[in-house]
């Protein structure tokens, strides 16, 4: 900062002291200077940046790349079923993948829904996102674009929201209609006890 | 209720429970067979109090006890018959940074979930005093681990729907002007197993996933000036550097309004399990939207539907529809002391004493009463009263020596006043045993017996 940003930047604060000597304290707090940019920071390159990702419900940003159910099983086999079960059952480790159709609507108190991809996930996105960012669990981040439409396919396929013989890729993954798609509800209602 | 109307947990929930359980029942059998901690045997004491008066009272007694081992955070050290007659320890002797007493041993406990990384611990509330957590005793919620991040390597993107995307080290985050706030942070999932049965005995089990510390760090609002936001921006997206790599999206309104990115923890660095070098802070809101190890922030105009608000973090009511996006966390409080596994002495006169808190503000009203809330009474609030903080509540008690139900309610400056469980479940319903499994901010009951011993009950 030069000696002139130095004075700026001190007279703003010098004025903004001023004017909060008579008012009350502010909540939340604020910062002591609010004023005009302050340059810190630098500009990531476009190759920096590419290495994040999110993808929302729309698909967009999704990867080039493509998986089919057989690829997808033979990866499951080797990576996922330790800890998912051998046939997606989930077990003391990793949460149960599919079934649980039907159970979510349960005024019961003695009976717990049974809350799956199958069953409760909005969207095959998210699927592919979390798996992709944080799976398998012993090596997050190791699976390929390509394995993780794969096991995408797999999940999906034995969860009979895909076709066995759907091959999974960017378009094709955004359009898979989950069977919770409508089942969230926002914004929050609440305070809903008065 | 009895044994035989007790819900029938499904496989994955009995387990989850009982792990819950069994960690509470080791955490309470570690602190009864310390000589002289809170609860030891047999006098099974009362919170500090009572540990201080009877230390003070055997003080020219005491023997020499050197322990096998010091509890966490403390340095085993020979107690002199007098201390005044010989010298103390060197100065500077721990190095230089402080260690407690030899004589506290309250750890937070670990929830018993298969994997030691994706688990949280709990904070023993009923030890606590004033409203600060210590910093070690703060509660923690981690989905993969604790990152270990050398924050000279570590820094912060702001990209998507701006007009000039950043990159901060966080010695650039150090440089912005900053912010500090004394507030709590609570996870939504405090109080999970107490939908439909007392489940867990302590204060700690039943609500230790609440603490309060005072973070300091920089508003989000001057971050996102210095990018430039696009028309049409909504959310942002925050990311985490753990092995997780834990998203949330939170409206942008959120995100200019109070949020901050906050790099210090009661006065020195963030602990590396609250998200070292930096954590994003939404005051009021649940604990997971607080992303630690705070790595990215993208700009968007739509949510990002991820895993932890779509299957985790939603409430899923009895209709088969899951409320998602409910950040805040409603007014709630509890009594600390007396609480679940104390054992009160006699009758005489007690200080009830509890905490209060609410994410939408201050606490203005807390009730407390002693039969089972029949009647109310104000109990004393410890000023100063911070909006979202934990607020200290006093309460003078003469016990008759009759069996008895303390119960705290608290009412915030929106004039939302703490619901009953049942007034909570007549809304929400109780989908299977954990209900909705998250936002639990009923009234906590605890029963006072004739022979002193407090526990959990709902009453």
């Amino acid at each position: 900062m030069s000696t002139l940003e130095h004075a700026v930047a001190l007279a703003a604060l010098l004025a903004l002291a001023a004017g909060c000597a008579a008012q009350r304290s502010t909540e939340p707090p604020q910062a002591a200077y609010s004023g005009s940019k302050l340059a810190l920071g630098s500009t990531p390159t476009a190759a920096e940046l590419a290495h994040y990702y999110s993808y929302p419900a729309d698909g967009r940003g999704l990867p080039p790349g493509s998986g089919s159910y057989a690829q997808g099983q033979k990866i499951y086999q080797a990576k996922c079923m330790a800890c998912h079960g051998e046939k997606l059952e989930g077990t003391k480790i990793g949460d149960k993948l599919i079934g649980g159709r039907g159970t979510l609507v349960n005024a019961s108190p003695a009976k717990a829904p049974v809350k799956t991809v199958e069953s409760y996930w909005p969207y095959a996105t998210t699927l592919f996102d979390y798996v992709k960012r944080a799976m398998p669990f012993n090596a997050p981040g190791s699976l390929s674009d390509d394995e993780v439409y794969a096991l995408a396919a797999y999940i999906l396929g034995e969860a009979n929201i895909v076709p066995k013989g759907q091959t999974l890729n960017a378009a094709t993954l955004a359009a898979v209609q989950m069977p919770n798609r409508n089942g969230f509800v926002s914004p929050d209602p609440r305070p809903d006890v008065r | 209720m009895k044994d035989e109307q007790l819900p029938q947990y499904d496989e994955k929930t009995r387990r989850r429970i009982e792990a819950m359980v069994e960690a509470e029942a080791r955490y309470l059998a570690q602190m009864r067979r310390h000589p002289r901690g809170p609860l030891a045997s047999p006098a099974r004491m009362t919170g500090r109090r009572g540990f201080l008066a009877a230390a003070a009272a055997g003080a020219s007694l005491l023997p020499t006890i050197v322990h096998a081992k010091a509890p966490p955070g403390a340095v085993e050290r020979p107690v002199p018959a007098d201390p005044t007659k010989e010298q103390g320890t060197p100065t500077n002797d721990d190095g230089g940074y402080g260690s407690r007493s030899q004589f506290e041993s309250e750890t937070r406990w670990r929830f018993g979930t298969a994997t030691r990384e994706s688990s949280w611990t709990m904070t023993p509330l009923e030890n606590g005093v004033g409203v600060i957590t210590p910093s070690g005793l703060h509660f923690e919620r981690h989905h993969g681990g604790i990152a270990t991040i050398d924050p000279s390597r570590h820094s912060l993107l702001v990209h998507g729907m701006v007009d000039q995307p950043k990159k901060y080290s966080v010695a650039d985050i150090r440089r912005f002007p900053s912010i500090s706030r004394t507030m709590f942070i609570e996870c939504s999932g405090n109080g999970l197993t107490e939908w439909s049965k007392p489940t867990l005995k302590t204060v700690q089990g039943t609500h230790g996933l609440t603490s309060t510390s005072e973070w300091t760090g920089v508003p989000l609002a001057l971050l996102l000036k210095e990018s430039g936001l696009k028309p049409g921006a909504k959310w942002v997206l925050a990311e985490g550097a753990d092995a997780a790599v834990m998203t949330r999206s939170i409206p942008l309104e959120k995100c200019l309004e109070d949020a901050f990115i906050a790099y210090g923890q009661n006065g020195e660095a963030i602990r590396p399990e609250q998200g070292y070098p930096i954590r994003l802070v939404l005051p009021g809101w649940e604990g997971n939207t607080h992303i630690k190890w705070l790595r990215r922030l993208e700009v968007s105009d739509v949510p990002f539907m991820t895993r932890e608000e779509t299957s985790k973090y939603t409430d899923l009511l009895p209709d088969g529809r899951a409320r998602q996006f409910t950040f805040v966390m409603e007014a709630k409080s509890v009594i600390t002391f007396p609480s679940g596994e104390m054992r009160l002495p006699g009758p005489g006169f007690y200080e009830v004493t509890g905490l209060a808190w609410s994410g939408r503000g201050k606490i203005t009203r807390l009730e407390v009463s002693t039969d089972g809330g029949k009647s109310w009474a104000d109990a004393h609030l410890q000023g100063p009263v911070l909006a979202i903080c934990h607020t200290r509540f006093r309460f003078p008690w003469f016990w008759d020596g009759k069996p008895a139900v303390l119960q705290s309610r608290a009412t915030d400056e929106t004039g939302y006043v703490q619901p009953s469980l049942k007034q909570l479940v007549d809304v929400r319903g109780l989908n299977g045993p954990l209900g909705s499994i998250y936002h639990l901010n009923a009234i906590q009951s605890w029963a006072v017996a004739a022979d002193g011993s407090v526990s959990n009950v709902h009453a």
